[in-house]
């Protein structure tokens, strides 16, 4: 048993791994509240361990065949709003013979008791040992979760190794965007989903169903053996990596005929036939976000060259009209939600959006239902629509993101924006009544120098001088909100070199000090920013291969938890668990990080296909370093990226011609 | 430029006042004030009640809650009243609002209001106080040093600070019982309410120190009643009966 004063910081961490009194003696299945609930007033937010929300589910353990436990490897005031695990908690759980539940990391003080009082890593809603699943499914999306997942599988008593696991311990599913490229992570996970999740997690579970049915024929590895010969489940196990003196890899090979050499991802064609989520979980804690949530579309083309979101989703899918008013009207009824959130990666992109959220807007006007539209597009039309959306309320803050400080910078990250663009937008914004506009740059971009941030500043500064002409008054503002840019797989900048952390905080000071030093506007703009530390981890674990995963360990076992969480995470000890784990090796951190890959090097996740084509993506890095911008594909012909050819289909986008939502009275709170 | 006032709406105002008793049970003690008042302007929703808003920028439904048990304890006896845009059936209320809280917090009783001095009718608490592997003898030990003490001061953090007080003062009735229920020594209390209220918390902190009792598990701790105070018998009555006269 492990000790409190043995867990954080202080020496290498004794695993739980195979521990058999954490079940206490208790059945499958059964419920480990009553050893949980002496622990729960000891903890800080002992609400968020308890379950219990407004359409929760828990199905009885002996009518399931088979029985998932979803992840979200972070606090639950982040996990429980998440869209990924609320969607696929209410597919799984709808299937007669599948029982879904859900867990999330807990805190160090409930780990510390937990360990103390050997309580199992659990789900909040039957509060059942994570070891009882058949699969635990884990949405990573980010890749700073990663310790997270080791310490909950630790503390579900699961071999925190893959090959350590046996006939009885649940698969271990990864999925998210992270999980488009799992190397790092590809000796602690038994299979990694690409792609839209809906589908999948039934492919994965007829997959298991059938297999116990049979009565587990070739045990744990003939299942592998199933999902893999899919050929669109990863299975990192039955694959070899080879490495060339320099450190490049050298191959990925099948260590099986009949595993694919490439592994493609899931893509839902119909959004209105999966309608999801139905009923939304009403959490009874504060989470980060409090709202209804509809996804209006998946999957973006507007091409900027930093987002792997944009890349990795493609095409694009639109919700009809139709299908939002009924997930929207069907969602406040079962959950009772103050607000509605129209989500997707830009949502005023949707073909009809203007009529969507008019119509929205008129209907749920007197009921005391606000709409946001998370939406950062910088145009005219997208103020036109904050005006539309907050109707007869307060006007705050209103986002833009240029992402790039000057011209030359947007175009190489092909974000077609120009300054005259967005001193127009802010204008319209200040002159229909908001007062605070906040703009999203980022730092350390591709070929990005001091000039190209300083610029940030001047920009600031005519946004400002141009609010206090339109609008008359002095007391108009001005955010701008500063995130450190990491490259990502599957995107243009995949070969890029990572600005090293020096360089982006040497920078972001310069910038603040051009922001401050001038008085005239100084004091009505706000500056956000981090420091360039965190970023080189994530990038490390963006980029990585396998060779990254004993650094994850190492950080892990020394008491990385929380990486996400300013206050949890420790660059020196990240730095540390690096030095130690590639000791030996002829690669460290810069290697994975700053350094810029050549066309040839075989990329870590080059056998996982995201249906972007690799010629595409060289030559978009190529026009990106020669400042060259390409057009959305929505409404401009194809650049060939690969995807649409591959899927036998085309980009989805209206208008479906419905302009009106034919929808029944709604009750009003009077 | 676009007008900054106020939107200028039509506020319904509120023609009927319901008066609710409902229970935090189980697992759902751990939910804060915070918790349950979120959990029941969403509930209101749901159940399509007709709730009151105040005016202005960003108005809030018309709903006052009475003191409320600390976050951990389970209660019997939790009371809010909430204001109407037009007149409902207390009981279809209780019913409707009871279906669209989650289990565990559940609503026992409404009554339309009509008298106006319900805060000060909640004069006591009744407390149970359940504890695991503990000795009834021990605990009746406990009590009765604290029954004979004239006073025991405790120290709590409130947001003022530490604060010192007197945990024995309001307590008007203590009683252990003499065998286990459920593997649990019982203790029950009443409480009178004053300006810096004791709370069982405070009750345990006080046995600790005159009796050196210190339960192996948490106590369970559940407000049975609140309400008016009976000086005679220390019962603790119904705070809606002035309500149900006709």
């Amino acid at each position: 048993m492990i000790y409190a004063d043995a867990l954080i910081g202080a020496g290498p961490l004794a695993t739980l791994e195979c521990m058999t009194d954490l079940r206490a003696g208790r059945p499958i299945g059964a419920s480990h509240f009553d050893r949980l609930e002496p622990l729960l007033a000891h903890v800080a937010k002992p609400i968020q361990y308890v379950g219990g929300e407004v359409n929760a589910v828990t199905k009885e353990w002996d009518s399931a065949e088979v029985r998932w436990a979803l992840m979200y490897p972070d606090a639950y005031e982040v996990g429980a709003p998440n869209q990924g695990i609320q969607i696929l908690y209410e597919v799984l759980n709808e299937q007669q013979d599948i029982l879904a539940e859900r867990s999330y990391a807990v805190w160090p003080d409930l780990e510390e008791a937990m360990r103390a009082a050997a309580v199992p890593q659990f789900t909040v809603d039957g509060h059942r040992a994570l070891g009882d699943f058949d699969l635990i499914g884990i949405s990573f999306a980010t890749e700073l979760g990663y310790t997270n997942m080791l310490t909950a599988l630790d503390l579900a008593g699961i071999p925190v190794h893959a090959k350590d696991r046996d006939l009885d311990t649940p698969l271990v599913v990864a999925g998210g965007h992270a999980a488009f490229n799992p190397e790092p992570i590809a000796d602690f996970i038994d299979v990694a989903v690409l792609g839209d999740g809906e589908e999948a997690v039934l492919l994965i579970s007829g997959i298991v169903r059938q297999w116990k049915g049979e009565g587990r024929p070739g045990g744990r590895h003939e299942l592998l053996m199933r999902l893999a010969r899919t050929g669109s489940l990863y299975v990192p196990a039955l694959y070899e990596v080879t490495y060339l003196v320099d450190g490049r890899i050298q191959r990925v090979v099948p260590m099986h005929p009949e595993v694919p050499w490439r592994v493609a991802k899931h893509t839902l064609m119909d959004l209105d036939e999966w309608s999801y989520p139905k009923a939304p979980l009403v959490p009874l804690a504060e989470t980060v976000h409090e709202r209804m949530s509809v996804e209006i579309f998946r999957g973006c083309t507007r091409g900027c060259r930093f987002c792997q979101a944009g890349m990795i989703t493609r095409p694009v899918r639109e919700r009809s009209i139709t299908g939002v008013a009924e997930i929207v009207q069907r969602g406040l009824e079962a959950t009772g939600f103050e607000e509605v959130g129209l989500l997707s990666l830009s949502s005023a992109d949707h073909s009809e959006i203007g009529d969507i959220a008019k119509n929205l807007a008129d209907r749920y006007e007197d009921s005391q239902t606000s709409l946001s539209l998370p939406s950062t597009r910088v145009d005219a039309f997208n103020v036109d629509l904050a005006n539309e959306l907050s109707r007869g309320g307060r006007r705050s803050g209103l986002t833009f993101a240029p992402e790039g400080g000057s011209e030359r910078m947007r175009k190489v990250i092909n974000k077609q924006v120009t300054e005259e663009d967005l001193i127009r937008t802010v204008t319209t914004a200040y002159a229909s009544g908001w007062r605070h506009v906040k703009l999203y740059f980022m730092c350390g971009l591709p070929t990005e120098t001091d000039d190209d941030v300083l610029q940030i500043a001047s920009l600031a500064k005519e946004v400002i001088k141009a609010g206090r002409e339109i609008s008359g008054r002095r007391d108009i503002k001005c955010t701008v909100s500063i995130g450190g840019f990491v490259p990502k797989p599957h995107t243009p900048f995949q070969w890029a070199s990572q600005l090293d952390h020096e360089t982006t905080d040497a920078r972001l000071m310069k910038l603040k000090d051009a922001i401050r030093s001038d008085r005239e506007y100084g004091k009505a703009i706000g500056l956000r920013y981090h420091d360039g530390k965190p970023g080189i981890v994530e990038g490390l674990l963006s980029r990585g291969d396998r060779r990254v995963g004993r650094v994850i360990e190492t950080a892990w076992r020394a008491g990385a938890r929380f990486d996400g969480w300013s206050e949890h995470f420790s660059f020196d000890g990240w730095m540390a668990a690096a030095e130690d784990a590639f000791s030996g090796e002829v690669v460290d951190v810069d290697w994975f990080t700053t350094r810029e890959r050549e066309r040839t090097e075989v990329l870590p996740w080059d056998h996982l296909d995201s249906g972007l084509d690799s010629a595409w993506l060289w030559e978009d890095w190529q026009d990106a370093l020669d400042e060259v911008a390409v057009d959305d594909c929505r409404w401009t012909p194809c650049f060939d990226c690969g995807v649409c050819d591959q899927l036998g289909t085309e980009i989805q986008v209206g208008p479906t011609g419905v302009t009106t939502l034919p929808m029944p009275e709604v009750r009003a709170g009077g | 430029m676009a007008s900054r006032r106020p939107p200028d709406r039509d506020v319904a105002p509120v023609v009927q006042r319901i008066r609710i008793r409902h229970a935090r049970r189980g697992r759902l003690r751990f939910s804060s004030h915070r918790d349950f008042q979120r959990a029941l302007e969403r509930a209101i929703r749901r159940a399509g009640l007709p709730i009151a808003f105040s005016a202005g920028f960003s108005p809030h439904p018309k709903i006052s809650y009475a003191g409320s048990a600390p976050t951990g304890v389970a209660s019997e006896a939790e009371y809010v009243e909430i204001g109407l845009t037009s007149p409902r059936d207390p009981g279809q209320v209780q019913v409707a609002l009871d279906a669209a809280l989650p289990p565990g917090l559940d609503v026992l009783d409404a009554v339309e209001v009509r008298t106006s001095d319900f805060a000060q009718r909640l004069e006591a608490s009744w407390w149970r106080i359940e504890f695991p592997e503990v000795d009834p003898v021990a605990l009746a030990g406990a009590r009765d040093a604290f029954w004979a003490a004239g006073s025991v001061e405790v120290e709590r953090r409130t947001k003022s600070g530490l604060r010192r007080f007197d945990a024995r003062e309001p307590v008007v009735w203590l009683d252990a019982h003499p065998e286990q229920v459920g593997g649990c020594a019982i203790l029950e209390a009443v409480v009178r309410h004053v300006t810096l209220s004791v709370r069982p918390d405070d009750v345990l902190a006080a046995l600790r120190q005159v009796a050196d009792l210190e339960p192996p598990v948490p106590p369970r701790v559940t407000r049975l009643a609140q309400g008016p105070l009976d000086p005679a018998t220390y019962a603790v009555g119904d705070p809606l009966a002035p309500d149900r006269r006709d």
